[in-house]
């Protein structure tokens, strides 16, 4: 069994009254501690498929089994529970809270999710400590760079220690040099066995992933392995 | 989230956007503040007003002549018009009513007094011996007026103290003779000082047998009879006694009026209590409006802060969590409002009292808290829709908004 399981997924958004098919008969499979890249151009559907995957949206057909489990059919809190417990996402945009600390931007899924202060604290330090935050934990987003907002924000997105992270162009709004080094963070992260999916259309990061989802107009047109696959 | 979790992440969102929430709280606390200054100047009115009459003494029954309406005590009885003459005779008489302690019948004009060539216009005040008793006046100097026959015209007078200053001065006023009016009369004491009661200044008046009073000015009637009962408890039956004896001495027709202070009292603590209400009735409109300031002000929150709620939403966060956190800020936004607003309302009474000494402008409790309930009520209640919003925001749109 794998990790993600998605079968004949249909997602139509209706603009006016013209229907636009985002996704179109969407099947694959994910095993866990994979490495993912969706790729393809603006307005294939990848951001619709990681929104899916994130269970922020719902498909209007076919199943999506998270760990086994269907969860197209959850109630909207059940949902919000496996993304917080199972689930981390990383922005673009890094969407930090403008006017918490680093160190309560972190701390934010472990606040919802109901751990106690006390035991927070510990577990929001050494994440800090481990992304070499330990310096900035008091500073608020606007006085930081954009490399140590995103590392604050893949911080939040592992302090609930998720199995699968999400990462919509993390490194879009980074320069080249600090984009390196968020995607090597990534990827240590997967190396530990999480199951990382990026969205990208950078080929020069989707050529580091070990398989790639390649998308157009909605449908999957082909799926890359890294032993197939040049590196471009 | 637990509950404590919830409100210092309201706190931080509260206190992230200080001018948003300073302007909140300012007009918040207007509405509390107007509440409590102006239930704070009706009760004051109230109390005032209660002040006074309870000055009058505690058993006291009022005849006036006249009756102008059959039930209950208005404002109309008193000020009636006299179609028959309230006379000494009948006052004498409401002394056989066995819940009747003391009687003493008031006639009142205007005159001139003159002492060595000093004049000026005075007050006169008819009365009898027994009014010194029944009013609680004490005497400063000699005696008050001999308990005599009602119906005897003795030339003595007493005078008011501040009356007394001006006509004497340092000179000794007892046993000088007085004109007052075409009369010349003796004078037998000075009231000690007592200042206002119900508008008739004691201090500048004189006081003279009530027969002397009505020769003065002509008259057969009567302004006032104030009858004392024997006790608090026998106010009802000797007023009662008191009509039943007029209504035999007026062949069964009873054409005077009988007010009991009590009555009065009660009259005018109904009527200022009521005013009060209205006052902050009006002011809590205010408390109304600022509660839809409240729903506003989250409103533009809910749609400044979209893509955090996205977010919150991404980590895992139920709508309740949402819901509450934004419904945990109107309340605490509020609650701080309703507080400023009653230190500022506070702030205002004692500049009330400070400016008004006669006036005991204190806010009465039931304002004070319920300025503070319809404040948090309100700001909670227009706080539930804006909430509302933010939780059913669809993520994915609510993410990608910058």
């Amino acid at each position: 069994m794998a990790q993600i399981e998605l079968s004949g997924i249909e997602r139509v958004f209706t603009l006016g009254d013209s229907e636009v098919h985002a996704l179109h008969a969407v099947t694959v499979a994910i095993e866990a501690g994979e490495y993912v890249a969706v790729m393809g151009p603006s307005g294939s559907g990848k951001s619709t498929l990681l929104n899916l995957l994130g269970l922020l949206d719902r498909p209007n057909a076919g199943t999506y089994r998270l760990e086994g489990r269907d969860v197209t059919t959850l109630t909207a809190d059940e949902q919000a529970e496996v993304r917080r417990n199972r689930i981390g996402f990383v922005f673009q945009s890094f969407h930090l809270v403008p006017r918490l600390t680093a160190a309560e931007n972190i701390a934010l899924p472990l606040m919802l999710a109901g751990v106690p202060p006390v035991e927070r604290g510990p577990r929001v330090a050494e994440a800090l400590k481990n992304f070499g935050l330990d310096t900035r934990a008091n500073h608020r987003p606007d006085e930081l760079s954009g490399g140590q907002r995103q590392r604050v924000a893949i911080a939040r997105a592992t302090i609930m220690r998720p199995a699968l992270i999400l990462a919509d162009e993390p490194t879009g709004n980074l320069d080249r040099a600090t984009g390196q080094d968020v995607t090597a963070l990534l990827e240590s992260l997967n190396a530990s066995g999480v199951t990382l999916i990026v969205v990208t259309h950078d080929p020069v990061m989707g050529g580091r992933a070990r398989r790639r989802l390649m998308m157009e107009d909605g449908a999957l047109v082909g799926d890359l392995r890294a032993d197939a696959a040049s590196t471009a | 989230m637990t509950p404590a979790d919830t409100l210092r992440f309201a706190t931080r969102a509260a206190t992230g956007y200080p001018l948003r929430t300073a302007l909140m709280i300012l007009a918040m606390s207007i509405g509390v503040a107007a509440v409590v200054v102006l239930t704070a100047l009706g009760d004051g009115a109230r109390r005032y007003v209660v002040n006074e009459f309870s000055a009058l003494g505690s058993n006291l029954i009022i005849v006036l002549p006249g009756r102008s309406e059959t039930g209950g005590v208005g404002l109309g009885s008193l000020f009636t018009s006299t179609p028959r003459d309230l006379t000494v005779r009948d006052a004498a008489a409401l002394l056989r009513a066995p819940d009747v302690q003391r009687i003493t019948p008031l006639t009142l004009g205007n005159s001139e007094i003159a002492y060595g060539g000093r004049l000026r216009e005075v007050l006169v005040l008819g009365t009898s011996a027994d009014y010194l008793g029944i009013r609680g006046y004490r005497m400063a100097l000699g005696r008050f007026l001999p308990r005599e026959d009602l119906e005897r015209a003795s030339s003595v007078a007493v005078l008011g103290a501040t009356l007394r200053d001006e006509l004497f001065g340092i000179e000794p006023a007892v046993g000088r003779m007085i004109r007052v009016g075409d009369r010349r009369l003796r004078v037998i004491g000075v009231l000690e000082k007592s200042g206002q009661g119900l508008g008739m200044n004691t201090d500048e008046l004189v006081v003279v047998p009530v027969a002397t009073a009505q020769a003065m000015f002509n008259t057969n009637t009567l302004f006032r009879v104030m009858v004392e009962a024997r006790s608090r408890d026998a106010l009802a039956s000797a007023q009662r006694q008191v009509e039943d004896i007029m209504r035999t001495r007026r062949d069964g027709e009873l054409d005077i009026t009988v007010i009991t202070q009590d009555a009065v009292l009660g009259t005018f603590d109904r009527i200022l209590g009521a005013l009060t209400f209205a006052v902050a009735g009006i002011a809590a409109i205010s408390l109304a409006v600022a509660g839809i300031l409240v729903m506003n002000v989250m409103l533009v929150a809910v749609t400044q802060r979209t893509a955090e709620i996205g977010l919150l939403k991404a980590l895992g966060a139920t709508g309740r969590n949402i819901r509450l956190a934004f419904l945990a800020e109107a309340a605490l936004l509020s609650l701080a409002g309703a507080l400023a607003g009653l230190a500022l309302g506070h702030l205002g009474a004692w500049g009330l009292r400070l400016a008004f000494p006669v006036l005991p402008a204190w806010p009465p409790d039931w304002a004070v808290y319920a300025g503070l309930g319809t404040a948090i009520v309100t700001g909670v209640l227009f706080g539930v829709m804006p909430a509302r919003r933010a939780a059913r925001l669809d993520p994915v749109q609510a993410l990608a908004k910058r």
